[in-house]
């Protein structure tokens, strides 16, 4: 089971990285859920200065930018096990 | 740095320089050639003569905001591939040594450099406060990152030259130092939500700062960069342009000596608190102030206005809210705003003698 946060506010940034990682994962066989970190309290706590943040399994792997699709992929393919 | 870092590394580097330079090349050509397109258009095509207001106006729309779209377009791509250099918590280490002072110019200008979007305005706040970074430091970033983004830098470019695109520079870094040693000298600690002292980030990401990109991706991050803000921006941009056409050919010389000219003193307090309720971008609001000025506005008022539409915003007070009570946030509008206006006085003053 494949744990992934978003962290963010609620900014379109945000909005398009979830939308992101669901189409990233649309065809993928393993077990995921996506939860949204929105409190600022809670996103400052893994560190990141800039918004949105991806986090696997509790490791950030990205933060400030939207990355593409098949790194999403990669780091899913990492963190999963 | 060494120097093979900055070389192209490899095959695929060298084929995004190439196509790189391809499309600069392309870029230069057409943004050299708007003007004799403009007037083929408006008075040969069209018909119209440069002598009525409608054929001044529709020229003047026709050059212009395809020249401001390439400019954007040119601009930010490189503005994002510098960015790509930057490194927020290399930055932090940076400030973090320093004390007030030297810590006020590094984070302001550091304000200045980096893309500001106001929902990653909080966790840099908690970021910086966290690494023990007096508050006074922390707000001269908070201040000249709005006031001071890459889309207001090059509209003011395009629209009045470099020297005062570098004068806003300038400016604007100068008051994120000023309202920030003064806020700092304040004592304000007590106004900001506890939570902010109480968090503790347990985080990996600090340690995965200064990822090596290779040329391509700084590339694509650019053409990326420029793509968002176009699609953002372009709107404005036309409408902006519309209204500043508009004025350009329909209101009189001299029509704004009166009210917005440099005699007028009172002028610059009132733009700037006119500015404060309003929010547009700096890509819509910069035609306008651009078409004033034609029009016998002073050039510090005018500035003075758009500092204080774009820096202090209604939706910018919600977000930080979230971090500062509103007693700091009274006080922070008031010395930015204050700030802005001594800008204006300044600026009036310099053009004024000139």
């Amino acid at each position: 089971m494949l744990t992934i946060k978003i962290l963010g506010s609620g900014c379109q940034n945000c909005k398009r990285l979830e939308q992101e990682v669901r189409d990233a994962l649309t065809d993928s066989p393993i077990t995921y859920e996506i939860i949204k970190v929105t409190d600022y309290a809670d996103i400052a706590v893994y560190g990141i200065m800039s918004t949105p943040g991806l986090v696997m399994n509790e490791t950030v792997v990205s933060f400030g930018r939207i990355p593409k699709r098949q790194q999403i992929l990669n780091w899913v393919n990492e963190y999963q096990s | 740095m060494r120097l093979n870092s900055m070389l192209p590394a490899n095959h695929s580097d060298r084929r995004a320089f190439l196509m790189v330079a391809v499309v600069a090349v392309v870029w230069w050509i057409a943004y050299n050639n708007l003007q004799p397109l403009a007037d083929g258009l408006t008075y040969g095509l069209l018909g119209l003569s440069p002598q009525t207001p409608l054929g001044t106006a529709l020229n003047f729309f026709v050059y212009d905001v395809p020249k401001l779209l390439l400019l954007l377009g040119g601009m930010i791509f490189i503005i994002t591939v510098l960015q790509t250099f930057v490194d927020t918590h290399r930055v932090r280490a940076l400030v973090e040594k320093r004390g007030e002072g030297v810590g006020n110019v590094m984070a302001s200008m550091f304000g200045a450099l980096t893309p500001f979007c106001s929902c990653s305005s909080v966790p840099l706040f908690i970021g910086f406060v966290q690494a023990g970074i007096p508050l006074g430091i922390t707000f001269s970033f908070l201040i000249t990152s709005p006031i001071m983004n890459e889309v207001a830098f090059v509209m003011l470019w395009g629209l009045f030259g470099w020297e005062i695109a570098v004068l806003y520079l300038i400016s604007g870094v100068t008051i994120g130092v000023v309202a920030g040693l003064v806020l700092g000298r304040l004592k304000l600690e007590r106004y900001v939500e506890p939570f902010v002292y109480e968090v503790k980030s347990k985080g990996n990401a600090p340690a995965m700062a200064g990822e090596k990109l290779s040329w391509t991706e700084r590339f694509e991050r650019g053409a990326e960069g420029a793509r968002e803000i176009i699609g953002k921006v372009w709107l404005f941009v036309i409408i902006g342009i519309a209204i500043g056409a508009f004025i350009h050919g329909f209101v009189p010389e001299d029509a704004l000596t009166g009210i917005m000219g440099e005699g007028a003193w009172w002028s610059v307090p009132i733009s700037v608190l006119l500015g404060i309720p309003l929010y547009s971008n700096a890509a819509g609001v910069i035609p306008i102030v651009s078409a004033l000025l034609d029009k016998g506005a002073a050039l510090g008022t005018a500035l003075a206005f758009m500092m204080s539409v774009v820096a202090l915003s209604l939706p910018e007070m919600i977000i930080l809210r979230r971090i500062l009570k509103p007693q700091l946030i009274a006080i922070f509008v008031a010395v930015v705003a204050v700030s802005i206006t001594l800008t204006g006085y300044l600026f009036n003053l310099i053009t004024g003698f000139v």
